[in-house]
């Protein structure tokens, strides 16, 4: 589990918490999501963009 | 969901936010944007003023005749704020509010309107003249609604739906954040324009296509929530339910016979909104990836305008490539970048060629392959015309295939 930011507009996805107004249940992994999902907020950027930016701990 | 820093759209981090020694030349000008929502104030002062009814018609002749004019005497203005202060800039609360205010006056003014189409004041004639007038505020507020819209905060989501309310166009806001910034200046896009469509080819395919598309897009993120699209929690309904109110509301006040009235306003309203989606990509293309993926939008795949007057009205709207490049950026730091494609004139002056097709694809076309170094086959074509286009402009000999990210060789 980690968390990936859109490297457009900085929104956040953590793994952990999930993204209920995606339909994203918690633990869904981004590398799970729909290949046509893009940044909700920039639109300008996809999954496949979104940059690791923190390892959560292992538990 | 946190939103903290990176990129160079949602400017956030990195640079401090203090107030800086540059000032905003434009600062006070935005409140100018206001004068959209009284356009029918206007008409009615000006009608009361000179006794004349022909200035029920004051929309359309503020967009033909006081924008374009004003754009004459304010020139052209390529300032961009300095990089040091954009944090600082977008922090400013004031340039919201300059948005905000908009929707209020818009109300009052399509209340204004209905209160006199069911007064029985006005000539048939005028009555028509007075809903264009109200449709040509209610179109640029879906401008407005555009800058709103595209924030995170869920206030300015709020106000965008109800700007968007008397348009009947709510299902904008998804398909246009979600749809249109996605699939920008490329095939699928029903909101892009292609080379050698006109824009009575383009209306109903953007009307359509960008309808049905919002569908799709809100049905399917609840699908992944396991919810049916039919609920309140879908953004398109949502946003409907305010139309239904406020059309529900006029005609219960005023009577059914505003109906033809409202109807007039509505397809003015997005249809001034349609007539600008067909300026702003027309015949620009993504090239494709080896990946298969589109590459990035960016500022090479929009048109711009930088006549000042018509930019403090549509708040900077024609600095689109930098819109399009970080589409959370607010209006007042948006730039300006020598090397985009320029349009020869200000939106207004481009819907009056867009209603006459062929002076649209003589102004425009040739534009578009200079853009492309003369290589019209990385130009989005419409099918129909793709072969003789080519015969016509000569570019490359792969006729009828799609672009690819070939080098460029021309």
């Amino acid at each position: 589990m980690a968390k990936y930011q859109c490297p457009e507009c900085g929104r956040i996805y953590d793994e952990d918490a999930g993204d209920a107004r995606e339909g994203f249940d918690p633990g869904t992994k981004i590398s799970e999501f729909p290949a046509d999902w893009t940044c909700p907020d920039c639109g300008v950027r996809d999954a496949v963009d979104y940059v690791k930016v923190e390892e959560a701990p292992a538990g | 969901m946190s939103a903290t820093t990176a990129g160079h759209g949602a400017i956030d981090d990195g640079i401090q936010a203090v107030a800086p020694d540059w000032t905003d030349g434009k600062r006070y000008a935005w409140l100018l944007g206001l004068v959209v929502p009284m356009i029918p104030f206007i008409a009615w002062g000006l009608v009361e003023l000179t006794g004349l009814d022909v200035f029920w018609w004051f929309g359309p002749a503020f967009i033909f005749g006081v924008m374009p004019l004003l754009d004459q005497l304010g020139g052209n203005d390529t300032s961009n704020p300095p990089e040091a202060v954009i944090k600082w800039l977008e922090n400013d609360h004031y340039y919201r509010w300059c948005t905000y205010l908009f929707i209020p006056i818009q109300y009052a003014a399509t209340i204004f309107a209905a209160y006199m189409f069911a007064s029985g004041d006005l000539s048939t004639i005028a009555a028509i003249g007075l809903a264009v007038s109200l449709g040509t505020t209610n179109g640029i507020a879906i401008a407005n609604a555009h800058e709103l819209g595209h924030k995170r905060e869920s206030v300015e989501k709020w106000l965008a739906r109800i700007a968007l309310a008397p348009s009947l166009y709510g299902h904008f806001m998804i398909e246009h954040n979600r749809g249109h910034h996605v699939r920008v200046s490329t095939p699928e896009d029903p909101a892009s324009s292609r080379m050698g469509e006109s824009f009575y080819r383009f209306l109903p395919r953007t009307i359509i296509g960008s309808l049905t598309s919002a569908w799709h897009l809100e049905a399917s993120r609840l699908r992944r929530a396991g919810k049916s699209p039919f609920t309140l929690k879908n953004d398109i309904i949502n946003a409907w339910a305010l139309s239904v109110v406020l059309w529900g509301g006029l005609l219960i006040a005023f009577g059914p016979g505003i109906l033809p009235y409202l109807l007039i306003q509505g397809v003015i309203a997005f249809s001034l909104l349609e007539v600008v989606n067909y300026i702003e990509h027309y015949g620009l293309l993504r090239q494709k990836l080896e990946d298969g993926r589109y590459e990035r939008c960016r500022p090479e795949h929009s048109w711009n305008a930088n006549l000042v007057a018509s930019n403090v009205f549509l708040y900077h709207l024609q600095r689109h490539s930098d819109h399009h490049a970080h589409p959370l950026r607010r209006y007042q730091v948006l730039r300006h970048f020598d090397d985009a494609p320029n349009l020869p004139t200000g939106y207004a002056g481009m819907i009056v060629l867009a209603m006459i097709p062929p002076l649209y694809f003589r102004v425009m076309n040739r534009r578009v392959v200079e853009h492309y170094d003369g290589d019209v086959t990385k130009a989005n074509i419409n099918p129909p015309v793709r072969d003789r286009y080519l015969r016509k402009f000569g570019g490359g000999s792969k006729g009828g295939s799609t672009p690819s990210a070939t080098p460029s060789a021309a």
